[in-house]
């Protein structure tokens, strides 16, 4: 997969901070100053002053005899670390792997992300202009690499967005400055009229690591794509994982239960701090033999409950082979939600859909039978009987439509409707008898018919005329003639049984 | 002691008894089931909720009378709220007919196993889960055994319980707090009659559902067999013939009719 990487380059990040608070400091040449060895050095300048010549590390004696009118602050320590920091940790909503670049950048780990914004180009114009409308003056780019994207950022003259697999041939065009390099090192290439990128890429990498260092090489292969360059998120991502080593091999179930019921409960003091519950977890033992034996549960809802969660582990806890023993337990949760705390409903009563033992009923006969089993239905706009309801997704999901009150349904509806040979006297007349599994049933009254068209855009096919029957007996059918009564090929069916 | 004295402790020490094995007694709020005439089967004049009732069934058919029963029990059970679970090997059950009987069927979950192994083992993990109202499965054999260890489990949750039983030819003992039969029976004709008492005639068609109920068995309380019909939301003994409701103003409701 090709990673793509954003670099994003703050050129007035601490000017910019101290403009944000004083407005009226955009408009005026702006400097912040240190002191240094006696004097005040200047160590930032704003977008007005860099145009009026006054450049970091200016004594401010001398710039103050460029720019009288010059306005001047107190640097602060530690501004710029805070403030990438920071800005790094809103830039989450960009994509979750975000980095901090001192002294004056963000990187961005947009792989896999900017199809949410529509593309590549969109996706960066939406940082910059973000970033901008929050006061910032920044540069963006992305590249392939970090090298390129960091270099195309701060000295790029083309489109900022450079497209996959044309990494190399914009970092040939880009200064030398563009590889992250020590200064002393862009000064010695300068002094070697190596002016571009392209005119180092060709030399033998021998010559180029005696002269300029193992440094020099690694970043210029990191800028290639050669050798991978790893950043360090501001948020790391872990894992939902926990791992008890054993001292002595375990061989006792419970032993096992022993080792489960910790590493769940160090697990869901987890999940109860970020306020998340676990869908899928697994509990794996690696053996001493090497082989790892492992148990998987799912469950309906998210959920953190130690007792719950140990109850669906225990009935699979005997398919584990424990063998010579085992040396490791790891309890992994696969999928993880979040657990919003419900507010307890008083009107509601216990026993409604968000009951959440009635959710650790359904999960623990899903551990056992299988969720396939579980089914919950709810009306679908469909008179055809066997479509008329459909299978619900979740315990809480809501009818969409009301349950149809308008004409009476039976009680019993059988999977597939069953052949039954009837005697009726008059075309659309309701039969007189019919035999069901060898059994003749004398009619005594009947209601009908009501006739249910087939969805000729989902299925072809027979309309069905459906009678509401009774026999002498008092049983109740739902029976249908499948097609017109003058047709050749119609046929009768028992459908439905009555309460 | 006297002798009057003595009737009233052993009145009292059978109220007792029935508590402990988990009857409430008419003074605890229990829903009223809508089967006031035949209070007098029941144990304390109420039907025992948090218990497990079975029903009979001889061939497969039947089981629609009996699942219809259990539908317009369930509806004064549930009012609507709380959660149902029906449980079975081979169900037929559609779910849109019990709007017929009061019921959301959307407050039900089915669970369809495949063994019939699994029915009973989940009748007995659900009827533990106390916010269920009531949980129905339909299972062919059940041993002494088994009625035993679902009881015991009632008696903590309250969870009431029907069990519809198919092809019972000899039905075995259980454990089970009644054992009930529902069988079809003709529905009556549907007269039209108005105020003034003028008839405007027999309807045409089916009737409402009507059934022979037959109460094989209730511990500690009596036997008995009822025809009763379910007419707009509740249970009415069967009279010689019905009123069409949107002509009547009033069902007698105690009429009482001791057939058994």
């Amino acid at each position: 997969m090709v990673r793509r990487y954003v670099s994003i380059w703050f050129r007035h990040l601490n000017t910019d901070w101290f403009s944000l608070r004083q407005p009226h400091l955009k408009k005026t040449p702006f400097v912040l100053r240190t002191p240094s060895h006696g004097r005040m050095i200047i160590t930032a300048v704003n977008n007005v002053a860099q145009r009026k010549g006054i450049h970091v590390d200016m004594v401010l004696a001398d710039a103050r005899a460029i720019l009288p009118d010059l306005e001047v602050s107190d640097d602060k320590p530690d501004l710029a670390t805070k403030l990438l920091k920071c800005l790094a940790l809103w830039c989450i909503r960009f994509t979750p792997v975000v980095a901090a670049d001192p002294p004056d950048g963000l990187l961005l780990d947009a792989t896999g992300c900017s199809h949410l914004w529509g593309g590549d180009q969109p996706y960066l114009t939406e940082i910059a202009k973000k970033l901008k409308e929050r006061g910032y003056d920044v540069r963006a780019a992305m590249a392939d690499t970090i090298g390129v994207a960091w270099g195309v950022a701060r000295f790029g003259k083309g489109p900022s967005v450079i497209d996959s697999n044309k990494h190399i041939e914009v970092l040939a065009s880009l200064p030398p400055e563009a590889l992250r390099l020590e200064s002393g090192t862009v000064e010695r290439l300068h002094k070697l009229g190596l002016h571009q990128v392209s005119q180092l890429i060709g030399m033998p990498r021998s010559s180029l690591r005696r002269r300029f260092g193992s440094h020099f090489m690694m970043r210029l292969d990191m800028a290639l794509g050669w050798e991978t360059e790893t950043i360090q998120p501001i948020k790391p991502i872990e894992p939902y994982q926990e791992r008890l080593p054993c001292l002595e091999p375990i061989v006792t179930a419970s032993g096992i239960e022993m080792a489960l019921l910790r590493l769940l409960k160090t697990l869901c003091f987890r999940l109860h701090q970020e306020q998340k519950g676990l869908r899928m977890a697994v509990f794996k033992g690696y053996r001493v033999d090497g082989k790892v034996e492992q148990v998987q549960i799912g469950t309906s809802r998210p959920s953190h409950n130690v007792d719950h969660l140990f109850k669906l582990f225990e009935m699979k806890l005997s398919t584990i082979e424990p063998a010579l023993g085992i040396e490791l337990f790891v309890l992994e949760a696969s999928k993880v939600e979040d657990h919003i705390p419900l507010q307890e409903k008083m009107w509601e009563g216990s026993g409604g859909p968000d009951d959440p033992e009635l959710y650790e009923l359904i999960d623990r006969l899903a551990g056992k039978v299988g969720m396939q089993a579980i089914h919950r239905y709810l009306p679908d706009e469909h008179h055809w009987p066997e479509r008329s309801v459909k299978p619900a997704s979740s315990l809480q999901e809501k009818p969409t439509k009301t349950w149809p009150t308008d004409k009476p349904l039976p009680l019993h509806l059988l999977k597939k409707p069953i052949r039954i040979e009837v005697t009726a006297p008059i075309p659309d007349y309701p039969p007189m008898l019919f035999r069901y599994k060898g059994k003749v049933h004398k009619i005594t009254k009947a209601d009908g018919p009501e006739r249910i068209e087939q969805e000729w855009w989902i299925q072809q096919g027979q309309h069905r005329d459906y009678y509401r029957v009774e026999d002498e007996e008092g049983s109740r059918y739902w029976l249908f003639r499948s097609g017109h009564y003058d047709d050749q090929n119609y046929q009768w069916f028992m459908h439905g049984v009555f309460g | 002691m006297s002798s009057v004295s003595r009737v009233g402790l052993i009145q009292k020490l059978q109220a007792d008894i029935l508590r402990l094995q988990g009857f409430k007694t008419a003074k605890n709020t229990s829903p009223d089931i809508g089967l006031g005439f035949m209070r007098e089967a029941f144990p304390n004049r109420s039907f025992p909720i948090g218990a497990v009732h079975e029903f009979l069934s001889d061939q497969t058919e039947s089981i629609a009378p009996a699942s219809g029963f259990i539908a317009g029990l369930l509806s004064s059970l549930m009012r609507n709220r709380g959660t149902t679970l029906w449980i079975s090997s081979n169900r037929t059950l559609f779910p849109p007919a019990l709007k017929s009987f009061n019921l959301e069927p959307d407050r039900f979950i089915f669970i369809d196993l495949k063994r019939e192994k699994d029915v009973l083992w989940a009748m007995e993990e659900t009827l533990k889960c106390s916010p269920l109202t009531a949980v129905v499965s339909e299972v062919r054999h059940m041993d002494f055994t088994a009625s035993r260890r679902l009881q015991l489990a009632v008696e903590e949750s309250q969870v009431t319980g029907f069990i519809i039983r198919h092809n019972v030819q000899n039905p075995n003992t259980t454990a089970c707090v009644s054992r009930w039969k529902i069988t079809s029976l003709q529905s009556d004709p549907i007269v039209a009659d108005s105020f003034s008492g003028q008839k405007y005639g027999v309807l045409p068609g089916i009737g409402f559902p009507k059934w022979k109920i037959e109460l094989l068995r209730m511990r500690n309380g009596r036997t008995g067999a009822w025809d009763i019909q379910w007419i707009n939301g509740r249970f009415v003994p069967s009279m010689e013939t019905s009123v069409h409701p949107k002509f009547s103003i009033d069902i007698p409701e105690e009429a009482e009719r001791k057939t058994g």
